[in-house]
């Protein structure tokens, strides 16, 4: 893209300064006054959703609209419709109930958000993202709410204002400029989490139609062909029948993986972003290689699905209902195929939502039996109810009792270091599984400074259905501070690999590194694995997964000369 | 000037001439040292139990435990116990830890940038809002408890040693409490904050302004009473004694700056309940803290969980059965002949 904001100006751009901002911000203390001048600013903003995609779900108001245009094209009594839409949730959450009640504004969340940091907007602070919503609760669900309206200037003295269309517009701006990584809610002093405000921000927003099309049509192919990228059965064959080709090239091997086959010891489900673009692709190899490596030594039997092809959850971030919807698939599947548990592959959201909601969503699970590594005796005691593993538990758990023969020169060119995804680090804890088997794959290992690793990670900037085209300005300046993370080691330890085990990860931070830090790569995890890992009859390997040279190999063609 | 902070410190101002014009120019006694008082109390229990038997009722449907290190994970990987608890000891701790170390607050950074060559962002320990937070609440916290020796008779040894503590510093006469002074400059600090700060500024309300000068009021006028100005103890211990035993009396020579403190004070609890003071109750009641991350070992019930519409495997076999047979995948019907 020619149009697009260059570095340098992205940079010139940022203060955290409020007051010294340009625009009518100056004018005025409250910030509660500049509503009306909130501009819906191109590169910011994602394209509103379908109108086909959302029928699918037969969710609210499906219609075509433009966030530019002054008519939404919202049903007549949107207001009531949000306002019983708030009540409603505030009797079923008590984290939406406390979190509106208790925030003492001490702005200590102030400067943890990736977006304030990446872009200097005042409104990015998460304090004032959830302030957008308390401002209109305060209003109308507080006694003294109801009491100071009625006075002139009790209002404004209350922080409180009525939702107007202004007010809906900005929390629909800045609700889509929130990638629920929940930074802010590490250092909140009362565990106030900016996500679930987000996330109860964007129910609302639902209720009256207003989705982005980067969440509501993945949405919507996920429901109807099992995947967010709306690839279809066959296609989806194809797709891995094409990386059995690439690494029949690579090893030697035919690693053709079973699909929906019944009886299997284990369903695998990852994110179709692995089946679909680079370099997720060479990751979905990696696990390939592992499942036939494990077939032919230890005759473990692992399926994937067409169906439950899918382990994202691209509904977590529309409403919970519609989470619930797509959740169901893994187990409904996991029940048809008759597996004894389910493994999940690298990603990020998809971990949260397994983590903290499938089972009280969609379970009790009590057709799966408790899992357990058929090939080391290991119980995984933290997934005995949900009886879903991730995959780096079990790759590290495989590594650990020497079951897997690794070959760690084969990734001697790798400098790595790890970029926590938001969602395994402060939604369940996943940091030193991945961790471990990097370093059992790799020589060179260099973690980013102690602030932004970790459960004090930063976001890649594009999570929460944010990763669109046309929101790239927004996306690369919220990346900034993972990015300058990234460029430190870079430039310190010369890494040029940047490991993760997120799926929008490794759609997202391609294009980052290519803004922020050119020379670095982004790599899954089990792509490492599928270098290292030395298969049974395997071919002498010259090259790794991306067709690259082994390190060595050129320099001992050239002796053979 | 800024009015979100100037109206609530004319409001302080306001608040404290009345009571204090009330009673000497008045004779209010009676309105400002009985009546007001037991609204005030009456209006902080019911508001505070209304508040949080509110949020009780609320439900919890999920398990959303913010976590902050390492998970439960294979035996031989370390768990953070506290920080990513998985049992209700581990949750216990860090509850404990928040409620009385404020531990995330604890955490706290100031993030910078340098637009220079290097372009880098830097993240440094920014520990003063902790301090400042930490001096404040455990200043108050004492201020109130030594207190009691104004509604207790005998006054029991633990407030009195608590008193001895306080006045360890022996600074002239009377002795020095340091839980006032420390409570007036931990007030003011987090008042110049939110005034400085830019950052805090911007998010600043009136209802953040307003408590700081309400304590401050309060704090500069018990000050005064103890070091500055002569008041009748003897009969102000009458009046509070007469509260406590619900025998309210009004003494004779207690003069109009202890009406105007305790005004002030009554507000304060009064206006606790409907204000972000109750974050005292809320930091209890906080479901990203105070759960255990073991969702997935321990099935969590949500009590309103409903049947949704799901897009079933046979739907999607109807849809897709030609093409999944024609792939070689195995299909759980077989092709209807009719078609």
């Amino acid at each position: 893209m020619s149009d697009e904001i260059k570095p340098d100006e992205l940079l010139d751009k940022i203060d955290y300064g409020p007051r010294s901002g340009s625009g009518p911000e100056s004018e005025s203390d409250n910030w509660m006054d500049t509503t009306a001048s909130v501009q819906i600013r191109p590169g910011m903003y994602c394209y509103a959703a379908k109108a086909e995609s959302v029928e699918t779900l037969s969710l609210p108001n499906a219609r075509p609209w433009n966030p530019l245009e002054d008519d939404w094209k919202l049903p007549d009594n949107w207001q009531e419709i949000l306002h019983q839409g708030i009540k409603e949730r505030l009797e079923k959450f008590r984290t939406f109930k406390v979190f509106m009640d208790i925030c003492v504004r001490c702005g200590a969340c102030a400067d943890k958000c990736h977006f304030f940091l990446g872009t200097g907007d005042p409104k990015n602070m998460p304090v004032l993202r959830a302030e957008l919503l308390r401002s209109v609760y305060r209003n109308d669900f507080t006694t003294a709410g109801k009491i100071l309206q009625k006075i002139p200037g009790g209002q404004k003295l209350n922080g409180a204002r009525p939702l107007t269309l202004d007010v809906l517009k900005e929390w629909w701006y800045y609700f889509f400029q929130c990638t629920e990584c929940r930074r802010c809610s590490v250092f909140c002093p009362y565990g106030i989490d900016t996500a679930e405000i987000t996330i109860m921000g964007r129910e609302l927003l639902n209720l009256i139609g207003l989705n982005i099309d980067w969440i509501a049509t993945p949405v919507s192919n996920c429901f109807q062909t099992g995947n967010h990228l709306g690839i279809q059965p066959h296609a989806f064959k194809d797709m891995l029948d094409f990386f059995v080709e690439d690494i029949e090239d690579v090893t030697g091997v035919d690693c053709t993986p079973q699909i929906n086959k019944k009886g299997a010891d284990i369903l695998f489900i990852t994110p179709s972003g692995d089946v679909f673009a680079d370099p997720g692709t060479y990751t979905c190899e990696g696990y390939m290689i592992l499942f036939k490596y494990l077939k032919d030594k230890y005759g473990l039997d692992v399926t994937w699905s067409t169906y439950a092809s899918e382990g994202g959850n691209f509904g977590f971030f529309t409403s919970h209902e519609t989470m619930k919807r797509l959740n169901a698939k893994m187990y409904a599947e996991a029940k048809r195929l008759g597996v004894k548990w389910i493994m999940g592959g690298e990603c990020g959201h998809m971990w949260r939502v397994i983590n903290q909601y499938m089972d009280t969503m969609n379970g009790p699970a009590d057709f799966l039996e408790e899992p357990v590594n058929p090939i080391t005796g290991t119980k995984f005691e933290n997934a005995k109810s949900t009886k879903m593993v991730h995959i780096t538990e079990f790759t590290a758990d495989l590594i650990k009792h020497g079951k897997l023969e690794l070959d760690k020169s084969r990734n001697g060119n790798r400098i790595m270091t790890f970029h926590d995804s938001c969602n395994p680090a402060r939604g369940m804890g996943l940091l030193d599984e991945p961790r471990y088997i990097i370093e059992n794959c790799c020589d060179e290992f260099y973690e980013m400074p102690p602030n932004t690793i970790r459960e004090l990670t930063f976001c890649c900037g594009s999570g929460a259905g944010l990763n669109a085209g046309e929101n790239i300005e927004l996306r690369m300046a919220g990346g900034l501070p993972r990015a300058n993370a990234v460029k430190y080691v870079h430039e310190k330890f010369g890494v040029n690999t940047l490991g993760t085990i997120c799926a929008i990860d490794r759609a997202a931070l391609p294009t980052l590194c290519e803004y922020w830090v050119p020379e670095v790569e982004v790599y899954g995890i089990h792509e490492l694995v599928g270098n290292a890992l030395i298969m049974p009859g395997e071919k002498k390997r010259t090259e790794d997964l991306r067709f690259e040279p082994l390190p060595g190999v050129e320099a001992e063609e050239e002796e053979d000369e | 000037m800024n009015q979100k902070y100037l109206i609530p410190l004319t409001a302080v101002f306001l608040l404290f001439l009345i009571a204090y014009t009330g009673v000497e120019g008045a004779g209010l006694q009676w309105f400002f040292g009985i009546v007001f008082p037991y609204v005030a109390i009456i209006a902080f229990l019911a508001g505070f139990v209304y508040k949080v038997l509110g949020w009780a009722s609320s439900a919890v449907p999920f398990r959303i435990p913010t976590t902050c290190g390492q998970q439960k994970s294979l035996p031989w990987i370390k768990q953070n116990t506290i920080d990513n608890p998985d049992t209700s000891t581990g949750v216990f701790v860090r509850m404990i830890l928040e409620i009385f170390l404020f531990r995330s607050l604890f955490r706290n950074t100031k993030a910078a940038f340098n637009r220079n060559v290097s372009n880098r962002l830097s993240y440094s320990w920014e520990i003063f809002l902790w301090i400042g937070a930490l001096a404040f609440h455990y200043s108050f916290l004492v201020v109130v408890l030594r207190h009691f020796r104004f509604f207790t008779s005998p006054v029991p040894s633990c407030i009195t040693m608590l008193e001895y503590i306080d006045g360890i510093v022996q600074l002239g006469l009377p002795g020095i409490f340091l839980s006032g002074v420390v409570l007036l400059a931990a007030a003011l600090f987090l008042l110049a904050r939110r005034i400085f700060d830019t950052k805090v500024t911007y998010i600043s309300q009136a209802a953040d302004y307003f408590p700081l000068f309400l304590i401050i009021g309060i704090a500069a006028t018990g000050l005064a009473m103890r070091y500055f100005t002569k008041v009748d103890i003897i009969g102000i211990k009458t009046l509070t004694m007469g509260l406590a035993t619900f025998s309210p009396t009004i003494p004779e020579g207690v003069g109009g700056l202890f009406y105007a403190h305790l005004f002030l004070v009554s507000i304060l609890f009064a206006y606790f309940p409907a204000s972000k003071l109750m974050h005292m109750g809320g930091i209890f009641l906080s479901p990203t803290r105070n759960m255990a991350n073991n969702t997935r070992a321990k099935r969590h019930v949500n009590p309103w969980n409903y049947d949704v519409k799901t897009h079933t495997y046979e739907e999607y076999e109807d849809h897709f059965r030609e093409k999944m047979i024609e792939a070689g995948l195995p299909v759980d019907k077989p092709l209807d002949k009719k078609e």
